[in-house]
């Protein structure tokens, strides 16, 4: 067995483990009864919830195993990243239901984590997509499990992390596209007002929508930003000749791990306020390719080696549409004021719950933060800032958190109770856990 | 026609890389291997994605009395084939080997024996329809004996001189023979090997050995360095060779 040192996509924790690469499907859970283990995908959540002392890796079952062009479905090993499951699936004219902002992750951790993505205001998270999961479970048997079958183990898999079993095969419910292209208008907004504002205008309106704030702007400028709306282009608005032209491999990356102090209030100040100024107009209508709509930051692989060998902490949270403007604006001004820097500030609108029992998205809006982390210190600030989102009804997303504490987690998630009896029918011995499970009390 | 080729031992990562490099240069697969089971989500995955003939066929070098039947078994599941590679090799470990008769018999006879006994029937085979090609993986480990491997080296130098015959054979009936001699590739059989170095991956050697097929080339070293640094360890004399521990 090889040891490797792991870390998230944050670089926050970073451990030595133990990898075993499952070659076969039953090779994903293996003999020792006792020994704890983790599925890992493709490590792309942020924090620990992909680690673990000893990890079986997906990256060798990446096969398409079945496509019905008629229904649109297409049933897939887990370990299947987005951006091989786009390459198959975009020239036969379909795309993604769901997806997060880069698309190199696995479908199995993607469903693990239950994704949303752009749309969550109207189609909801990936879980709404899921006809049928197949897992091993940790006395190596092999089940399915689906909204009629197993319904309970199939809610509880859906955002749950990896802890219920190994998920092997996702059928997933593809979305009809025209081309490979996107509609989009860019609306600039002066500060938090306006764009909640307008948030409220398009959400009808538009399927994908995101907005970014520059954080470091403050008083009168507090969030500041832009509002992205997106449509998938009809067939009449876009290029004709490529009209499936896919995402570009290869392009630049980042060789090495850059000095810690790269991203300082300076470079970030900098960077926000060029973004914000880039756009003069008020508002903007383009074409563009969904490579860099759904993804713009995979243009540069391992772009988080500028945040330097400490890496940084992705903060992300959701609070209730009652009462969550106010909160969020006070959040943003105790960054703003604290003088955390936060390179790439998200904010969106969620939708309709999908069911999962540790699923994250909620009706109401969250906001995503990045987070250097140069000073320890801004954890237990973060910390601070978790209790007034529990306070509020709100939550913290298990796939990007580092620091999450056991407490505020149970708080948080009122369906834990429910996820806990699953976890012990199915895995009465804990053998699924991470550093994530093991931090919040799951296992 | 679409031409179609066999590849045995099919389920190694230099196998599927080699099949997936062959299905864009338009083959149809035949995949052999012990429990070709697990091969279902490969050959359906290459499917799905290339419109291409896949089939699978149960087979093991080591089950001799099986090997001379192999080229009609494949003809009736699939139908007639323009190239075989052979690729299935075991390593086993020397400390093991060293000892026991069962493991010394199973190296030699899968990485010689088995293989020998498969290529000259495919050898027939092409032969009776005076076309064909073959592909066969050695490995540099048979290119000078060492403490650390040496049942697998003599075994895979023995099928180096093996297919050197073939070649030697075949060349008036312009049926095509490649000898492969591989580094170190990333691959299951040397994970967790320590004092690897230079290794490759098998995609890159899968490249490389369609092409030097492609291009009727003899002899192949993948990655190319290691013509040149299995040159200096043959030049070695025996006198100071044998007291070195490469």
């Amino acid at each position: 067995m090889k040891s490797e040192i792991h870390s998230g996509w944050g670089l926050h924790p970073r451990i030595e483990t133990r990898v075993v690469r499952a070659r076969q499907a039953d090779q994903l859970v293996d003999g020792h009864p006792d020994a704890s283990l983790l599925i890992q995908g493709a490590r792309r959540s942020y924090g620990d919830a992909c680690l673990a002392d000893r990890v079986i890796s997906t990256q060798l079952l990446g096969h398409l195993l079945e496509f019905d062009a008629e229904r649109g479905l297409i049933r897939c090993e887990a370990g299947i990243t987005l951006d091989v499951l786009i390459a198959f699936i975009a020239p036969r004219g379909f795309f993604l239901p769901v997806t997060p902002g880069t698309k190199f992750p696995t479908i199995g951790g993607c469903v693990a984590a239950d994704v949303h993505g752009k749309n969550h205001h109207k189609e909801g998270s990936i879980g709404f997509f899921v006809e049928e999961i197949e897992l091993f479970l940790a006395d190596r048997s092999r089940v399915c499990c689906s909204r009629e079958e197993r319904s309970e183990l199939f809610w509880a898999t859906i955002g749950g992390m990896g802890l219920t079993g190994a998920i092997y095969a996702v059928t997933l419910r593809l979305k009809k596209v025209e081309n490979t292209y996107m509609r989009t208008r860019t609306l600039k907004t002066r500060n938090f007002d306006e764009l909640c504002r307008h948030f409220e205008e398009t959400q009808q309106e538009y399927t994908y929508s995101v907005a970014w704030i520059d954080s470091l702007a403050n008083g009168a400028h507090l969030g500041r930003g832009s509002l992205i709306l997106g449509e998938h282009a009809t067939a009449d608005q876009a290029p004709t000749s490529k009209r499936f032209k896919l995402h570009s491999t290869g392009g630049p990356s980042v060789p090495f791990f850059f000095p810690s102090a790269t991203l300082n209030g300076l470079t970030m100040r900098l960077f926000n306020t060029l973004v914000y100024h880039r756009q003069i107009r008020q508002q903007r209508d383009a074409t563009v390719h969904y490579d860099p709509y759904f993804y713009p930051l995979d243009f540069v692989r391992h772009w988080n080696r500028i945040y330097g060998k400490r890496g940084f902490l992705q903060y992300q949270f959701a609070v209730p549409f009652d009462g969550g403007r106010t909160l969020m604006g006070d959040i943003l001004q105790r960054i703003a004021q604290r003088g955390v820097a936060s390179f790439l500030t998200v904010l969106k609108t969620l939708g309709q719950e999908s069911g999962g029992l540790l699923s994250f998205p909620i009706p109401g809006y969250t906001l995503a933060l990045d987070i250097p982390l140069r000073d320890p210190s801004v954890i237990s600030f973060l910390q601070d800032i978790t209790r007034l989102v529990v306070r509020a009804g709100g939550r913290i997303y298990l796939a990007k958190d580092a620091i999450l504490q056991r407490a505020d987690f149970e708080a948080m998630y009122p369906r834990l109770p429910e996820f806990k009896r699953v976890k012990r029918a199915c895995d009465p011995h804990n053998r699924f856990r991470s550093l994530q499970s093991e931090r919040l009390g799951l296992t | 026609m679409k031409k179609r080729a066999l590849i045995l031992g099919a389920k190694s990562a230099i196998a599927r890389a080699i099949a997936q490099r062959l299905v864009s240069d338009g083959y149809d697969l035949v995949l052999a291997a012990r429990q070709v089971d697990a091969l279902l989500p490969f050959a359906t995955d290459i499917r799905l994605r290339h419109q291409c003939q896949v089939d699978l066929i149960e087979f093991d070098a080591l089950d001799f009395d099986t090997l001379e039947h192999l080229p009609q078994r494949v003809e009736r599941t699939a139908g007639p084939f323009d190239l075989s590679v052979l690729v299935f090799g075991y390593l086993g470990k020397q400390e093991d080997t060293g000892r026991s008769t069962e493991e010394m018999l199973k190296v030699l006879n899968a990485n010689f024996t088995g293989a020998a006994v498969t290529l000259g029937h495919l050898a027939n085979y092409f032969e009776q329809r005076n076309a064909g090609g073959i592909i066969g993986i050695g490995s540099v480990a048979g290119d000078r004996g060492r403490q650390s491997n040496f049942f697998y080296g003599a075994a895979k130098g023995g099928l180096g001189l093996f297919l050197q015959g073939l070649r030697n054979r075949l060349a008036p009936c312009g049926i095509h023979v490649l000898t492969v001699k591989p580094g170190f590739v990333d691959t299951p059989m040397t994970e967790g090997l320590d004092g690897l170095f230079l290794v490759a991956k098998p995609e890159k050697v899968a490249n490389d050995i369609v092409r030097a097929y492609n291009r009727k080339r003899d002899v192949l070293y993948t990655p190319f360095f290691w013509r040149w640094i299995m040159f200096i360890i043959r030049s070695i004399p025996e006198r100071i060779f044998k007291k070195l521990s490469l």
